[in-house]
């Protein structure tokens, strides 16, 4: 595994992969730490972003503080949310100053609807991608593959609430993993 | 009215902050009961649209959060909105993070962490799933979209080009009207 030289590799690292991150952060930040900066394997990735979710606050900042706070502690989970929030925040408000004046044009509802559907798809194959790190699971393979399912069907179909869905595939997961290891 | 709006926008979002356990997109509902129902500072339009807005940017979508103090009380605004979000979270994720590392061969720990992984990756699915359904339910463009998200997800599995440029391919289809 790879880490970063410094602050500043890191700062310019993070910042690098929230600018790549049109609809939601997390794609990007599957091929950047894992397959191009090699910073986490999978399973790693998969594991801190585990734990992110569970935690209040945005899913992959909080993953990305984790991974600045591996390396530099403190200091660098800080460098690492900067990274993330710093440039986008200030694309982000000069967009919403323009606003005004863009939305006049239809063009640009449509073109913001096509990088919405890129954006999905690029969601859905992040999950993909991420799936085999379930061939590993100590839960054995079966059991893991049918409580991601479900987690799927529950949140995806039936719309349950993410708190009930925590509570019973994160639960359960947790109580048949203890039952396994101990 | 500035100052006391960006200290309501601090302390309301300092308190939603801890709840909001899956990204603070899980909290939409109350912030809409605060600034649009409760305290009138924005309207149905410009609740909805911030959030679109910052979903399109590059970026944590997060930061709709401060799309939305922007829009109540401009520059201060958007910085409380987003202090007050981040602050309890980031100091909850940092030492409950290290916690975690200093005890990891506890079997609570290792349990837990082989016990969410299956959670993780159907959620990340199902948000796939849900944020690609409405533009599958619009009536017009409904193969191409479908088509489109099937490349999309083929060419981020088969090839290392750059997630970047198929997001911008997919905004000059959109430009076009061909999506």
């Amino acid at each position: 595994m790879n880490r970063p030289a410094s602050l500043t590799a890191l700062f310019i690292a993070f910042s690098r992969l929230a600018l790549q991150g049109f609809g939601g952060v997390l794609a990007v930040a599957q091929r950047e730490l894992v397959e191009r900066l090699g910073w986490m394997t999978r399973e790693e990735f998969v594991e801190t972003l585990a734990i992110a979710q569970v935690l209040p606050g945005p899913n992959v900042v909080n993953l990305s503080m984790m991974v600045g706070d591996r390396f530099f502690g403190t200091r660098g989970a800080m460098a690492a949310l900067a990274g993330m929030l710093a440039a986008p925040a200030v694309i982000v408000l000069c967009l919403a100053a323009a606003y005004g004046q863009l939305h006049a044009y239809p063009v640009a509802a449509n073109a913001l609807r096509g990088m919405g559907v890129v954006a999905s798809g690029l969601v859905l194959a992040t999950g993909f991608k991420l799936l085999p790190a379930l061939n590993k699971s100590s839960l054995g393979k079966a059991s893991a593959f049918g409580l991601a399912l479900a987690a799927f069907v529950l949140i995806g179909l039936l719309r349950w609430p993410l708190i009930a869905v925590l509570a019973l595939v994160g639960g359960g997961g947790t109580a048949l993993a203890w039952w396994r290891l101990k | 009215m500035n100052t006391a709006a960006c200290a309501g926008l601090f302390l309301h979002f300092l308190m939603l902050s801890p709840m909001s356990i899956g990204g603070a997109i899980t909290t939409v509902p109350e912030m809409h009961r605060y600034l649009v129902d409760q305290t009138g500072w924005l309207t149905e339009t410009d609740f909805t649209t911030s959030i679109a807005l910052a979903q399109a940017a590059p970026g944590p979508n997060i930061l709709f959060v401060a799309v939305l103090g922007w829009n109540v009380a401009g520059l201060l605004g958007a910085i409380a909105a987003m202090g007050g979000i981040m602050l309890p979270s980031t100091l909850l994720t940092l030492s409950a993070t290290r916690w975690a590392r200093a005890n990891r061969e506890h079997l609570g720990v290792r349990a837990f962490s082989a016990g969410m992984m299956p959670l993780t990756l159907g959620l990340i699915i199902a948000t796939g799933w849900l944020l690609a359904l409405p533009f599958l339910r619009a009536d017009d463009h409904r193969w191409s979209t479908l088509a489109l998200i099937a490349t999309t997800v083929l060419l981020t599995l088969k090839t290392r080009l750059g997630l970047v440029w198929m997001v911008l391919g997919g905004g000059v289809l959109g430009a076009l009207g061909l999506v």
